[in-house]
């Protein structure tokens, strides 16, 4: 009863959101949040349920990108046709790569899967004429105000989640981690190993791509270092997914927020707390620290990453017993 | 025709022939034996036929089917099921999401997999831990699981592979029963084993093979009094 009460709330709060809070500037972190939940919950179902560990989920994404600003620079289609283009051209890209590396077993995936992401972006880097190269691609935003954008990315995020839900609790899903756990028992019960890694790859860069458009769309400005970044995309998907929980549904949406979270509160030196503190005892200190802190987002996440390992190794989703237990002393038992 | 047969099976790795022209068939609804020393090529010979890798040479035929060099998962669906020696749970899945994963290869829908999972476990006496996660399981429930699992993909062929070991003289007797029942659902068994008094009560016929090569088949009677299969056992010494 108290669980649907949630699945109630929850789902309300965010869709009266925009209604209520008129930030601009709240309403990008939510839609960056919510693209992050479609990106995390991607990498979960082929790395957390299928084991099959991706450092190239930036190849999805800027192909999403770039299919989306591609058709509207060279065709004028609307890069909201390309939205859903996006997906499939990002999955078409899996296909083959994944043909070729899954009949293969132990660590060639994921080395791969890292070729792929900066293969790509040097490829779309090169490729001047067709690509604009490092110039990159500008479209007009199709809505000045952001909340359309929200409802979109809300939409997506929604409809990711709940598919991959509900993939994971039918006959792939039991095979994605069947596959995960033991390949050779696996084959011994009829799971078609190598057809059912590239299923979940494809469920998986169908979505990175889909967010990939819709990044383009809201952005209206990509190019090839912005969205094949090896840093901003691949490794931060796979941060969203462990900080949040491995392997668990809701996982990279809980690890999604925090991430977004975390890098917005370095991003701004602490919420402006440095620069206040600046202003108010007049000490340059706080001001060179400001500036520091800034930049300082990435050693941040390092350090939160190694938390989360060492306290959380199944993420906040995965531990959620545990923390309750000696966070909020709350038990179970008693 | 025969039920299934393999024919001068051979595989080598590398310069090493770990199973050299082993012929045997296996009659419909028959519990056959396979034994031999550690290192016989037992267990290499199971893998040909489950298809893990294929045969450097020879045939595999099941119900008039070459089936050497299938993959796994195609073996799996033509009816053959297997256990392995080294027991393969999947760790961080329920007993019972294990055997619904095995119940998927015949059925689609997630209520009729589970239903068929609930039998196959209720069938193999894992009721009690169906809820345990597999890899807390102590060996014998192992064993069991890995039994569950094969019979969850239906096979009318199935192969045990020293599903005995390392169980206690209750469990040893519990397993036994279990391999009976499984036969008298109309499953033909092949079976590795190593503790003798499984293997001798519960075999039609015993095939026995050392450094990859037949020496001896018969019922367990004549096995057991064959001369090639003591000295194999015991050495030249003290045979």
């Amino acid at each position: 009863m108290k669980k649907n009460l949630y699945q109630l709330i929850l789902p309300a709060v965010l869709a009266l959101l925009p209604m209520a809070v008129k930030s601009e500037y709240f309403l990008h972190l939510m839609i960056l949040f919510l693209l992050w939940v479609v990106i995390g919950s991607s990498w979960n179902i082929l790395a957390g349920y299928t084991g099959q560990v991706s450092f190239g989920h930036a190849a999805f994404f800027g192909v999403g990108a770039y299919t989306a600003g591609l058709l509207f620079q060279h065709l004028q289609v609307s890069p909201w046709w390309g939205m859903a283009l996006g997906g499939i051209v990002a999955m078409l890209i899996g296909l083959p790569f994944g043909a070729i590396c899954f009949p293969l077993r132990g660590a060639y995936f994921a080395l791969a899967s890292l070729a792929l992401g900066e293969g790509i972006r040097h490829i779309a880097t090169v490729a001047e004429g067709f690509t604009g190269g490092m110039m990159g691609i500008m479209i007009m935003p199709t809505f000045t105000s952001k909340a359309p954008y929200y409802y979109i990315a809300l939409g997506l995020a929604v409809l990711s989640v709940l598919s991959i839900r509900a993939i994971i609790n039918s006959k792939p899903g039991y095979y994605f981690v069947s596959i995960r756990e033991d390949q050779d028992a696996a084959a011994s019960l009829g799971i078609d190993t190598t057809l059912y890694k590239n299923i979940s790859l494809s469920i998986s860069a169908f979505w990175t791509g889909m967010a990939g458009a819709l990044y383009m769309n809201y952005m209206g400005f990509i190019d090839p270092n912005v969205v094949f970044s090896l840093h901003d995309y691949s490794v931060m998907a796979i941060l969203v997914a462990i900080v949040g929980g491995v392997g668990t549904i809701y996982g990279p949406a809980v690890g999604a927020f925090i991430m977004v979270a975390f890098q917005e509160f370095f991003r701004t030196g602490f919420f402006g707390l440095f620069d206040y503190l600046g202003k108010a005892t007049g000490s340059p200190a706080f001001t060179a620290l400001s500036g520091a802190v800034r930049q300082a987002h990435v050693l941040g996440f390092g350090i939160l990453v190694i938390v989360v390992i060492l306290y959380l190794p199944n993420g906040v989703v995965g531990d959620w017993e545990k923390i309750k237990r000696n966070v909020f002393r709350i038990n179970p038992a008693g | 025709m025969s039920y299934f047969r393999v024919e001068k099976l051979v595989k080598k790795f590398g310069g090493l022939t770990a199973v050299d022209e082993v012929t045997f068939e296996v009659g419909k609804g028959e519990i056959f034996g396979l034994i031999g020393p550690n290192g016989s090529g037992k267990t290499t010979t199971f893998n040909m036929i489950s298809g893990v890798y294929p045969p450097t040479s020879g045939k595999v035929v099941y119900r008039d089917r070459e089936i050497q060099g299938m993959k796994s998962h195609r073996i799996c669906h033509l009816g053959v099921g297997r256990t392995f020696q080294v027991v393969k749970p999947l760790g961080r899945m329920t007993v019972l999401d294990n055997v619904i994963a095995a119940s998927f290869s015949r059925v689609n829908s997630m209520r009729e997999a589970r239903g068929a999972a609930l039998r196959t476990v209720e069938f193999c006496g894992l009721a009690p831990v169906r809820e345990v996660l597999a890899r807390s399981l102590p060996i014998a429930g192992r064993k069991r699981l890995e039994i569950a699992r094969a019979m969850a993909t239906r096979p009318e062929l199935l192969l045990l592979d020293e599903t005995a070991a390392g169980l206690n003289p209750t469990e040893l007797v519990e397993a036994i029963e279990l391999i009976r029942k499984i036969r008298e659902n109309g499953t033909t068994i092949v079976i590795i084993e190593h503790i003798m008094h499984v293997i001798m009560t519960i075999s039609d016929r015993i095939h026995a093979i050392n450094f990859g090569q037949t020496i001896a088949e018969g019922t367990p009677k004549e096995v057991a009094a064959n001369q090639a299969v003591i000295e194999a056992y015991l050495g030249t010494d003290y045979a």
